[in-house]
């Protein structure tokens, strides 16, 4: 709802320093990456690479640094480079993170950081995985408005709360780092994984549709939700700030509710 | 090198793209190529809404809607086109609602609204609630909603797949007053897989081109890393014009020194700019609207408060968005994600501390010319049968000389929905056109030119220098001086870029040599977008002449027209021709342009 605000003042005292910035910090970092080129070698190995980098940059920074200044062959995707895309997806000293989202400052740069491909998803070439089958798993819970009866001539109406009960979850970006995250999905590549039951949770707690049934049935399957063992490495992994677990938990309560 | 056969091809999967997949895909055969995933796509980064005069919170009207567009593109939006843009906006957003797409509402549940830059309650009296939103991520919604419903209905999608050249023909035509003319015919595409290296031919009755924009000309922009203007320059260097490519928007609110996007939807919400004495200073430049006035006026505002001095921090280079005035809550639920930006990427805390920002390089009002029906023109009167274009890589054009805020994502969803529809209308009643002997014969000297290079030149470094030159000499202020300093560096590296040579030669996923492409489509339009700023001798919308401070009428209320013609020159500039193109009248006349 649009609420009118008072007009804030014309003019107010900054407080000093106010925005900060000035010389920006450098250091010294190892990158060590796991490198895949399949067209040279059969193996997989680690290369580490020595950058010196700025205080705002972020690891997608270092990255792009090594492929423009030292070796052009280092294969990773990205595009927005500021969380929205989803494209960038990586293990990051062990834990799934965007590299566009992730700051060096944050990281121990004592120590190398590691950056790899992540894990569950064919390996392609370097930090490339092939991201198919994770798509294939989002298209089979039907994840598209399904509504019965009449179109309305204007909008659906929709009350503040119902659209808040699902809001969480449209913020998910399809990166994937839920899903690579999980150790059920990487021992079990048939598991639907988490951002399948998100983009589920989607719809079925979104009052506009009347197909949630069909989705719960779908994730009652052997691979549906109760593969899942709560473990919350994916709700960490969300770069979204998702509450996975917690969504995969709505889900699994609903199916319950529904049976009963 | 394998061929397809598809009634229609759709370069691009973002919204323009998909929105148009939807209405052809059931039309028609449809297939889409797209060089990511379509969900990686810009359009997800678009966040403050949409707008339409859907007047579910305040009265409003589509008529004020066109009338505001007109008056924010500094009037040379073609107003036929203004006018279906606004009227359309309304089902568009309706559209998408149907679709699923999970609106804010308004306390008794309907679509609600919000305020943007430049879009006003009749003719200019105040600001109007016009935006619909879903909190600061309806980009990421529409893209998302879009992708759904082309799952839906199976739209199939080449992933990956990079279209490098558009296939055309010509045959001699002749015009109703009996001069003869070369007609160009559309025949299809060729495409790059970038898993595997392949080329792919897709022979196509019609092609849509919904590739977006170009913004990686610059150095500081809002744009993805992928947005490299490849639509653009493919249509160019097939001899097709440019239009209007001196008009480039700079988003005022980038956050400072890193041009990631804070939206206007910010200053919707009532956030405000200050300079280094706290000043409310748009207070000075737009009496009346002040933080919303349009784009090119807050972000010229800003440049000049820095440069007279008022700027903040310790280099005085940039201005602050003060939010602090604001109920966190409001700010939370209104925009969750902007906050976070500021807080993840310069450690500064919104709702206490007010946000560094400073104009970054956002959209290109120009593009490749088509009419209102989207179907590509080859010059002032021809169109192409079979190509049609829409969103950023078109000019329609609804933008003029400068983009009111929401109205792309407006763009992408009315002329994405009209391209659709119209490039399966063609499909049905057309045949293919004959692929010409080897189709791929271009692609596949361009690109063994690259991989086997041995010159000396490198792409980062060529690129770097380019997007260099575009922030100092091409910015929200120009003059002589800037832009024929910009053009000699521009030509330099033109030159050297003949010398570049790559380092990953295989064929997987060989994004080195992807980017090598990228920075030659950059290098192409970085030249024609300053020859074009050069040869503007005013000042109109996102255009500043220094030089020329003012709007001239009499001699610019035209829509400048680039082509490839290697015996033209234009500038000093050789082998561009300048031509012009009449801007479309309905209902109103030019007037002076205030807030």
């Amino acid at each position: 709802m649009s609420t009118e605000l008072p007009e804030p003042p014309s003019k107010i005292e900054l407080k000093a320093g106010v925005g900060g910035g000035g010389e920006i910090p450098t250091f010294n970092i190892t990158l060590r990456v796991r490198r895949y080129l399949p067209e040279t070698t059969a193996e997989a190995y680690w290369e580490d690479f020595k950058l010196t980098m700025y205080g705002t940059d972020r690891v997608l920074d270092a990255l792009h640094k090594v492929k423009w200044d030292h070796d052009g062959s280092l294969s990773f995707r990205r595009s927005c480079a500021h969380g929205i895309c989803g494209s960038d997806a990586m293990r990051i000293n062990g834990r799934n993170r965007l590299a566009c989202k992730t700051l060096l400052k944050d990281l121990d740069t004592s120590k190398p950081i590691t950056v790899e491909a992540i894990k569950g998803l064919p390996l392609e070439k370097d930090l490339i995985v092939d991201m198919e089958p994770f798509f294939q798993s989002y298209r089979e819970i039907m994840p598209f408005l399904i509504s019965k009866g009449h179109e309305p001539t204007k909008e659906r109406y929709q009350s503040v709360e119902d659209r808040e009960r699902f809001d969480d979850t449209t913020k998910c970006i399809l990166c994937a780092a839920c899903t690579s995250s999980c150790p059920v999905f990487w021992t079990d590549g048939q598991y639907f994984g988490p951002a399948a039951i998100v983009n589920a949770h989607r719809f079925i707690f979104d009052s506009r549709d009347d197909a949630g049934d069909m989705r719960l049935e779908i994730l009652n399957d052997k691979e549906g939700v109760w593969r899942c063992r709560t473990t919350f490495n994916c709700t960490e992994a969300c770069p979204r700030g998702i509450q996975v677990t917690k969504a995969i938990a709505e889900v699994k309560q609903a199916i319950l509710s529904r049976t009963v | 090198m394998q061929v397809h056969q598809y009634d229609v091809v759709i370069v691009g999967a973002g919204g323009a793209g998909m929105r148009a997949a939807i209405e052809s895909g059931q039309r028609a055969r449809t297939a889409v190529l797209t060089k990511l995933y379509p969900t990686r796509s810009h359009t997800g980064a678009a966040q403050g809404g949409m707008c339409a005069a859907l007047a579910n919170v305040e009265e409003d009207n589509w008529e004020w809607h066109t009338f505001d567009t007109i008056k924010g593109g500094d009037y040379i939006v073609d107003q036929d086109a203004a006018e279906v843009m606004a009227k359309e906006a309304i089902n568009a957003v309706l559209d998408l609602e149907k679709m699923g797409l999970p609106f804010n509402r308004t306390p008794e549940g309907k679509i609600d609204q919000r305020r943007f830059g430049g879009h006003t309650r009749d003719h200019g009296k105040a600001a109007v609630r016009r935006a619909c939103y879903a909190a600061d991520r309806t980009g990421h919604m529409i893209l998302q909603t879009l992708y759904q419903n082309c799952v839906k209905h199976n739209v199939e999608f080449y992933n990956e797949y990079y279209v490098l050249d558009l296939l055309m023909v010509e045959e001699e035509a002749f015009r109703e007053d009996g001069t003869a003319y070369m007609q160009k015919r559309v025949a299809g595409v060729v495409s790059y897989d970038l898993a595997t290296g392949e080329l792919h031919v897709f022979q196509a009755k019609s092609v849509i081109f919904a590739s977006g924009g170009a913004g990686k000309v610059f150095k500081t922009t809002s744009n993805a890393h992928t947005l490299t203007g490849d639509g653009m320059g493919i249509a160019f260097r097939s001899g097709l014009p440019l239009e209007d490519m001196e008009f480039f928007q700079f988003h005022p609110t980038g956050l400072a020194g890193l041009g990631i996007l804070l939206t206007e939807g910010a200053r919707g919400e009532g956030a405000i700019l200050r300079n280094s004495d706290g000043e409310r200073f748009m207070e000075r430049y737009a009496p009346t609207i002040k933080d919303l006035a349009p784009r090119d006026i807050v972000a010229r505002a800003m440049a000049n408060e820095v440069r007279e001095g008022r700027g903040c921090g310790p280099n005085k280079d940039y201005v602050l968005l003060d939010l602090t005035h604001l109920e966190p809550e409001h700010i939370e639920s209104k925009l969750p994600d902007i906050t976070e930006f500021a807080r993840t990427y310069l450690g500064v805390e919104p709702f206490t501390d007010p946000v560094p920002v400073y104009p970054t390089a956002h959209y290109a009002m120009g593009g490749v010319p088509t009419n209102i029906e989207t179907e590509v023109l080859q010059d002032n009167n021809t169109t192409i049968p079979g190509l049609f274009a829409a969103g950023e890589v078109a000019c329609v054009s609804v933008h003029g000389a400068n983009r009111l805020g929401t109205n792309s994502l407006l763009d992408i969803n009315v002329f994405g929905r009209r391209a659709g529809i119209a490039a399966a209308e063609y499909a049905k009643t057309a045949d293919f056109v004959e692929l010409p002997e080897n189709p791929e014969a271009l692609v596949t000297a361009q690109l063994d030119g690259l991989l086997n290079s041995t010159g000396t030149e490198n792409v980062a470094e060529l690129r770097k220098a380019l997007q260099e030159i575009m922030d100092a000499n091409v910015q929200v202020f120009r003059d002589e001086t800037s832009l024929k300093g910009a053009l000699e560096v521009i030509e330099s590296l033109r030159e050297r870029y003949k010398n570049v040579s790559i380092q990953d030669k295989g064929k997987r996923f060989n994004l080195d040599l992807l980017e090598a492409v990228e920075l030659g489509f950059l290098l192409d339009l970085a030249e024609v977008m300053t020859t074009a700023a050069l040869h503007r001798k005013e000042s109109r919308g996102g255009h500043y002449r220094e030089d020329f401070p003012n709007r001239d009428d009499e001699n610019f209320m035209v829509h400048s027209m680039s082509y490839r013609d290697h015996n033209a020159t234009t500038e000093g500039i050789a082998g561009i021709r300048m031509e012009t193109k009449p801007v479309v009248f309905t209902r109103y006349q030019p007037m002076e342009r205030k807030y």
